[in-house]
């Protein structure tokens, strides 16, 4: 499967300055897996030690966020788009 | 390199807006009143000039904290970037304290994804008329920048 991941900015400079990628992956986690062996500079960004999503990252196939769906365990399909993005929030 | 005035405030960080966008960033923060209120700032990073003030819903419907809608933020991402332009900041209100980032603020600052040359823009409800100052959060450090309304 090969999807096309839209990379946030700041992650951009680890990226090449691509703003979408395309990436194999059949689930959200390795695409993020591939994503991370091939921009190592997004290592650390988006998954804890633990290997758990972030609490700061949101992740979306297409509409849906992941963590409403089966989390890092989500199925993606050929030609999905998704999407980084920073969980804005503060005090 | 950009040299430090007095204050500790970068000369070339500065948030560019119409008044118009201040109205609408006070208008949705009274009407989110007692919860915090929040919304994405949309346009020109390399000039930090705001082109959309876009309100989003609190998630977390709070007086004391609060989360952008992610699903708001898909939306407005996408759009922005089909436009040519980008997020360059957030505002969010304080219902009883000053327009001065919280220690919560600049923790979320922190975190992974966030972006350095976002502006942080503060509404305090705390007075009859409502206060708006914008801010950089580097490094865990807070500077205030000059808020520019143009056409006046």
């Amino acid at each position: 499967m090969s999807v096309e991941v839209r990379i946030p900015t700041v992650l951009r400079s680890a990226s090449a300055g691509q703003a979408v990628v395309s990436v194999d992956g059949s689930t959200i986690g390795e695409v993020l897996g591939m994503l991370q062996d091939a921009y190592p500079g997004v290592r650390g960004q988006l998954l804890t030690d633990e290997g758990r999503l972030h609490r700061f990252v949101n992740v979306y196939v297409n509409d849906d966020d992941v963590r409403y769906l089966d989390k890092l365990d989500t199925k993606v399909n050929d030609g999905d788009v998704v999407s980084i993005l920073p969980a804005v929030a503060g005090g | 390199m950009p040299s430090l005035v007095a204050g500790g405030l970068r000369d070339d960080s500065v948030l560019r807006l119409e008044a118009r966008h201040l109205d609408e960033m006070a208008a949705h923060c009274l009407t989110c009143y007692p919860e915090e209120g929040c919304g994405l700032l949309v346009g020109d990073p390399t000039t930090g000039t705001v082109t959309e003030v876009h309100p989003t819903e609190n998630v977390a419907h709070s007086g004391q904290v609060y989360s952008v809608d992610p699903k708001a933020y898909l939306r407005v991402d996408r759009a922005a970037e089909d436009a040519g332009r980008a997020i360059i900041g957030v505002f969010h209100s304080h219902t009883h304290t000053d327009p001065w980032p919280s220690p919560t603020d600049v923790e979320e600052a922190m975190g992974p994804l966030k972006d350095p040359t976002w502006h942080y823009v503060l509404v305090s409800l705390r007075h009859e008329l409502p206060s708006t100052r914008s801010y950089r959060i580097q490094d865990g450090n807070i500077s205030e920048e000059p808020v520019v309304v143009l056409g006046q």
